[in-house]
């Protein structure tokens, strides 16, 4: 149940992380604005999991020592939502994919039979309907718009559609509460996760990515090198001043 | 009234005295964050919803109830908060959303106008807070905090936020 718990919390902390990136580097004012909303929305979302997280580990751990002390192999996020911002292709297409799975995911999770990840679900599914609109509309302006900005799209969902496949496939931790109806059976939304992506890069004109080998191993520990550069940025305060407050 | 009923009246227009941080125009009883309050065996039960996962300002309110409780002399007191039924803008009181307009900031339309999920579909038109014009643009759908959308009124041209339906 830990392990579940704690790999909800880091895809929405590492995304959040990500997004955060871009604030103060936004092409322009608005747009700063939106990503740094929704990256405040998904540490939002990372806060009350690790909260949820503490009280199960009941060790001593909190919301912060999960977010700060550990290493990348005891991360248990997807490969997707690590990957680097590149440009704003990228960014975009990268929170399209995500949003579009955690509007399916909190839906299906909303009706757990655990009560308190129900209630997390039905908070933060209200702010992913807001994500996925302002993604995937992104994703069809650029996709459908001058020759440039359709040749970087197309690279962007080239590049990132090998991480889409892990998304749907359960780790250990996750079949067993999936039996317990605690978790999401990730085969129940599957189908409908590549309709709604294929029909927002059909209507962005761009061409379907073909059967793609799916890179995998996020959800165990396994993660890209880029995890490892993101984790000694976020944790540097916490790791060179032990315990420092503001 | 039972005494019991009496605390919570005297509660409650305690609690309608704090302002929420990012909006101090509006109380948090206003907002409807504080959801119930209730009296058990001496002990009063607060009980307090965010707007949003990651709002800030939840940490700061949760201190302000605990100072203002102390500075009422009332020491018997359980803060909880809980995140379902996820608030709504539904819950924001009359008085407040004509706080808000008074102010400058687009109060949030009834619930089933709105949150249309169709990709650029216009969400239903909003009146100027300042001109009461409906002929009005969104500027971004995100805007400067996290429960808010900038929009800008075509008639008179004012640049106003708009407090989005939650």
């Amino acid at each position: 149940m830990l392990a579940y718990v704690l790999h909800l919390a880091d895809n929405a902390l590492v995304a959040g992380h990500r997004n955060s990136e871009w604030t103060g580097h936004g092409p322009i004012l608005e747009q700063d604005i939106a990503l740094s909303n929704i990256a405040l929305d998904l540490v939002g979302q990372a806060r009350n999991l690790y909260q949820y997280a503490a009280t199960i580990a009941n060790d001593g751990s909190t919301e912060d020592s999960f977010a700060y002390l550990r290493d990348a192999r005891e991360y248990k996020n997807c490969l997707l939502v690590e990957q680097p911002n590149g440009d704003w292709a990228q960014t975009i297409t990268r929170q399209y994919f995500f949003s579009a799975f955690q509007q399916l995911y909190y839906a299906a999770l909303k009706g757990s039979a655990d009560k308190t990840l129900a209630s997390i679900a039905d908070k933060s599914l209200k702010e992913v309907h807001y994500h996925n609109k302002w993604s995937a509309e992104w994703i069809i302006r650029l996709g459908d718009g001058t020759e440039e900005s359709h040749r970087r799209m197309n690279l962007a969902v080239n590049k990132l559609y090998q991480y889409t496949g892990e998304l749907f496939e359960a780790a250990h931790y996750e079949s067993e509460l999936v039996k317990e109806n605690i978790a999401v059976d990730l085969r129940t939304i599957k189908e409908d996760y590549y309709e709604n992506i294929n029909k927002v890069i059909s209507t962005a004109s761009l061409p379907l990515p073909g059967n793609t080998f799916m890179q995998t191993g996020g959800k165990t520990g396994l993660h890209t090198e880029h995890l490892g550069y993101l984790l000694a940025e976020m944790q540097f305060l916490q790791r060179a001043y032990p315990n420092a407050n503001w | 009234m039972t005494k019991i009923e009496t605390d919570i009246t005297l509660i409650k227009n305690i609690l309608g005295k704090i302002a929420d941080p990012e909006l101090p125009i509006l109380s948090i009883v206003d907002l409807g964050i504080v959801r119930d309050i209730t009296v058990n065996n001496g002990i009063v039960e607060i009980n307090i919803t965010p707007t949003y996962s990651g709002c800030p300002a939840i940490d700061v309110i949760d201190l302000e109830i605990r100072a203002t409780l102390e500075a009422n002399h009332i020491k018997n007191y359980r803060l909880i908060r809980s995140l379902s039924p996820a608030w709504t803008t539904e819950w924001m009181t009359e008085s407040g959303k004509q706080l808000l307009k008074d102010h400058g900031i687009a109060p949030p339309l009834p619930l089933q106008a709105v949150c249309e999920t169709e990709y650029f579909q216009r969400d239903e038109a909003i009146a100027c807070p300042l001109c009461g014009s409906y002929n009005t643009r969104m500027i971004s759908r995100f805007g400067s905090t996290a429960c808010k959308a900038q929009y800008q009124c075509n008639e008179c041209l004012e640049p106003f936020d708009y407090f989005k339906c939650h």
